[in-house]
């Protein structure tokens, strides 16, 4: 029996980094909402504190801030022609399963992504031709320009601590900031953290190669900090445990210590953690939709919560996730290409070298979520010419560290014995001695890329799982060797005592080792119902009160991290709805 | 070939079955028991620690001090694997939650599935160590007939290599490699986890690299530590709790 409760303004599913934004922002302007979260309750001064936060088995290994799944997960397989298998457990990517979601324990890499994602289909066609893209890479333009996103990647930053150097205010290139970076209307709030050796040994070889290193723009505070919304912030300590952890200085700019707090103290807002919703329901015409059924999963009852307005805010595979279960939108269909919702699967590439220098003490241990220097020379710029290497998209490459912890941290020599005394000595010998440089790689939409409902398997509720059909194409093995031997030219001009070279990748996609959590796709924005899900505002041209926020609405993965464009996406969908929508419910783009 | 002396496992299974010879009961004693059920010298002072398995038989027990004992031999840089705990921790380890398949997706249909799709076997980290130890003594048993505590060093290492390049390859159809990963990876757990697990005792996993443990705030020494060795003495989750 479902328990039907009393109609809110608004419901969101999912209390991360989105959802936390839109329930400060909406219940400030006085709607009443409703957070689903499928967690409990975590918080920096009962949960990430010392000294019982500073354990790497049990959040680096056993996953314990993550989703557990033993009660949901996916199935993948590299190609339609393969038989998709459940993931039993977590590996490439690592979401989120408490009050804060994937935010608690991300590393805080912040960026802007610019016209070259936002318009990637005209800006190809226009310098390279319509040839240059081939046949079933299915990228798109966005439908939203960097100008319009540059007040709310600003918010974002504001809220989150960003620590960085502008490379491009206002038009005018500022030396020691990313030169390739749109043009800002302010700096960072907080000035960038300090090198450790990795990364200025990085910039000088970058810079002597004549490329333009700079700080990684990272939501991780260089200094304590109080953002425009009251929230304090810690100076970052460089712990070492940050990707995977909650910050026990509130040091990283997470939602469970910014928006949600704040919405936590408003009236108008009513957190219910344990919740896990199933559906959205729709009304009876399916241009509208009624509200969500959730699960109370410590005691298995079922409610369904009406509401006005239905916000997803579940991260990308859930938010996905629930549209397909919930019957709205046209499912995709690779083969014939019809239908819209799973197309468009995104995530990234990359490669890497390891560098050994004999007797330099590079104290890995020491890092910020942060603590790398990059270079965007192949990436974000366009004078870069990507016809002699034949390939879309780019790649950025940085040196340094953020994590270097050692159950999974111990470089050695390429050839170095796995076990025993000689295994010991290299272990010893090199874990302070090495760094890296790393490349992470954009990765363009293609037609066999995608979600849908798995015919077999299902998850604790009984539902479908989603399966997650995923391979690298020729565009990213192409770029893989180009990243390759960028990053291996920088390394030699190093001198270091040994190297283990980057090589591109060729192997196809796996589940296991961690690669991202930076999947995207799958309910793309769009300018058009035919080709898209959601409009520029992330409403569902299907039911115009259904809203699906997160890098779900990417229609492809650029080389930067999601979640400058997420957060400052979730911003401006607050506004189109407190401006807009409220006033005058219906479609905010016609058609 | 020198014999390895008898170990506290004989000694073990020789009280056992005296216990159980004393209680008039009818259970199966092999011949090979009742020959090493002569109490061995060293036996008693080491006994009390295999009591205090919580999940691994004798069998397995004497697997795995052999295993981590030779992967991490005693020398100048560090103490040998049962020194440093690592046989208690994996021990614990499959006690606990995560040898239970917490977390793990345990519905079916089962299906070999390629490299790429990951871990698909029907088996929780504890009935995997414990399937793949039997198997592994059955190829020691077949190639050099004792189990595999009971070979030399140069066996043992032959052993290994099989086992991580997958040459050997298991009678009971258990994929090799499946059960190679699963128990480097908890070795490596056993050496550098925190000490309240059981393993990495008194921090000497996290000696041997410089690893400071659970020490929190490095602010200042990012500046004044830049390019220079970092004195610590590392400190667990224990010494600041
Ligand atoms: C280890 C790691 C490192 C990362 N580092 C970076 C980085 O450096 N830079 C960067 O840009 N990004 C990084 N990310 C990604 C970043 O964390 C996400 O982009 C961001 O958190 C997404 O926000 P979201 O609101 O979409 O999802 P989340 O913040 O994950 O929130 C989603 C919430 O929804 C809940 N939920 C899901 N399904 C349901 C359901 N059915 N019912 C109820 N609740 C549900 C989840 O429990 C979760 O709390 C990292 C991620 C990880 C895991």
């Amino acid at each position: 029996m479902t328990t039907k409760l009393r109609e809110v303004d608004v419901v969101i599913v999912g209390l991360g980094w989105t959802g936390g934004i839109l329930a400060k922002e909406l219940t400030e302007a006085g709607m009443k909402v409703v957070a689903l979260e499928r967690g409990g309750m975590r918080t920096s001064e009962n949960d990430y504190s010392l000294p019982n936060i500073r354990d790497e088995l049990r959040y680096v290994v056993r996953h314990d801030l993550m989703q557990n799944t033993a009660r949901d997960t996916l199935t993948v397989r590299n190609n339609p022609q393969q038989e998709a298998l459940p993931m039993r457990r977590l590996g490439s990517f690592l979401p989120g399963e408490v009050v804060g979601g994937s935010g608690v324990h991300w590393s805080g890499h912040t960026w802007r992504w610019t016209d070259m994602e936002f318009k990637i289909r005209s800006n190809y066609e226009e310098r390279y031709g319509k040839k240059f893209i081939p046949d079933d890479m299915t990228i798109k333009d966005w439908g939203i320009s960097y100008a319009e996103l540059e007040p709310y990647y600003e918010k974002f930053e504001y809220t989150a601590a960003v620590s960085g150097k502008a490379g491009n205010l206002a038009g005018t290139i500022q030396a020691g900031g990313n030169p390739f970076e749109a043009p800002r209307a302010r700096d960072y709030p907080l000035p960038p953290l300090t090198p450790i050796l990795a990364s200025e040994m990085f910039s000088d070889a970058a810079r002597n190669a004549g490329y333009h290193p700079f700080p990684r723009p990272s939501a991780n505070a260089s200094q304590p900090y109080t953002n425009p919304d009251g929230s304090k912030f810690g100076g970052c300590q460089y712990c070492g445990y940050c990707q995977r952890f909650g910050c026990e200085a509130n040091a990283k700019g997470s939602a469970h210590m910014t928006v949600i707090p704040i919405a936590m103290r408003n009236p108008n807002f009513e957190l219910r953690t344990h919740a896990w919703a199933t559906r959205v329901n729709k009304d009876s015409d399916g241009k509208r939709v009624t509200g969500v059924t959730y699960t109370n999963v410590l005691n298995g009852e079922e409610f369904e919560q009406p509401a006005s307005i239905v916000l997803l805010c579940a991260y990308v595979l859930n938010n996905v996730h629930l549209l397909l279960l919930s019957g709205i939108g046209a499912p995709y269909e690779p083969v014939a290409q019809t239908g819209v919702v799973g197309k468009n699967y995104c995530y990234q590439t990359g490669a890497g070298a390891t560098l050994f220098f004999d007797g330099k003490y590079f104290n890995p241990f020491m890092n910020a979520g942060g603590s790398n220097a990059t270079i965007d020379d192949f990436n974000t710029n366009w004078a870069f010419d990507r016809a002699p290497h034949d390939f879309l998209g780019g790649f950025n490459v940085s040196g340094g560290f953020n994590t270097a912890l050692p159950i999974g941290y111990r470089p050695v020599p390429s050839g170095t014995p796995q076990w025993g005394t000689a295994w010991k000595q290299a272990t010893a010998k090199w874990y302070q001695t090495a760094m890296t440089i790393n490349a992470s790689g954009s990765v363009m939409a293609n037609r066999y890329n995608c979600f849908d409902l798995d015919p077999t398997y299902r998850n604790a509720f009984g539902q479908p799982l989603m399966r997650m059909t995923f391979d690298y194409k020729d565009n990213e093995h192409k770029m893989g060797v180009h990243a390759a031997g960028v990053i291996n030219d920088i390394a030699k001009s190093m001198n270091p005592t040994k190297l283990n070279s980057a090589t591109a990748r060729t192997d196809p996609w796996t589940v296991v080792p961690y690669q991202s959590t930076h999947n995207t796709g799958g309910a793309i924005m769009g300018s058009n119902p035919r080709d898209s899900v959601l409009n520029k505002y992330l409403q569902s041209w299907d039911c115009h009160n259904l809203f699906v926020i997160g890098a779900n609405a990417f229609p492809h993965n650029s080389s930067y991290n999601p979640t400058g464009p997420v957060g400052a996406l979730a911003y401006w969908t607050a506004d189109a709805i407190k401006n807009h929508y409220v006033k005058n419910p219906g479609p905010l783009v016609q058609a | 070939m020198k014999k390895p002396e008898l170990d506290r496992r004989d000694f073990i299974k020789g009280a056992v079955v005296g216990g159980a010879a004393a209680a008039g009961a009818t259970t199966a004693i092999t011949p090979i028991d009742i020959a090493q059920a002569e109490p061995a010298p060293a036996a008693p002072t080491a006994a009390p620690q295999a009591a205090g398995y919580e999940f691994l038989n004798l069998d397995e027990a004497a697997f795995i001090e052999a295993m981590v004992d030779h992967m991490i031999p005693a020398d100048d840089i560090s103490p040998k694997g049962t020194d440093l705990g690592v046989n208690i921790y994996i021990d614990r380890a499959l006690a606990g939650s995560w040898g239970k398949g917490d977390r793990l997706y345990m519905q079916g249909p089962w299906k070999p599935g390629a490299p790429s799709q990951g871990y698909q076997l029907p088996l929780t980290p504890a009935q995997l160590y414990r399937a793949s130890i039997e198997a592994a003594n059955t190829h020691c048993r077949k190639t050099y007939g004792q189990s595999f505590d009971r070979l030399e060093a140069a066996q043992r290492e032959e052993v290994l290599v099989g086992l991580s390049t997958g040459k050997i390859k298991f009678d009971s159809g258990l994929p090799v490699r499946t059960f190679w990963t699963t128990l480097y990876q908890t070795v490596i757990e056993g050496m550098y986890s925190d000490p309240i697990y059981g393993g990495n005792r008194n921090k000497a996993g996290w000696a041997i690299i410089g690893f400071p443990g659970a020490i929190a705030v490095h602010r200042d020494h990012v500046e004044s530590y830049r390019g220079k060795p970092f004195p610590s003495k590392p400190l667990g989750i224990a010494d600041l709790s």
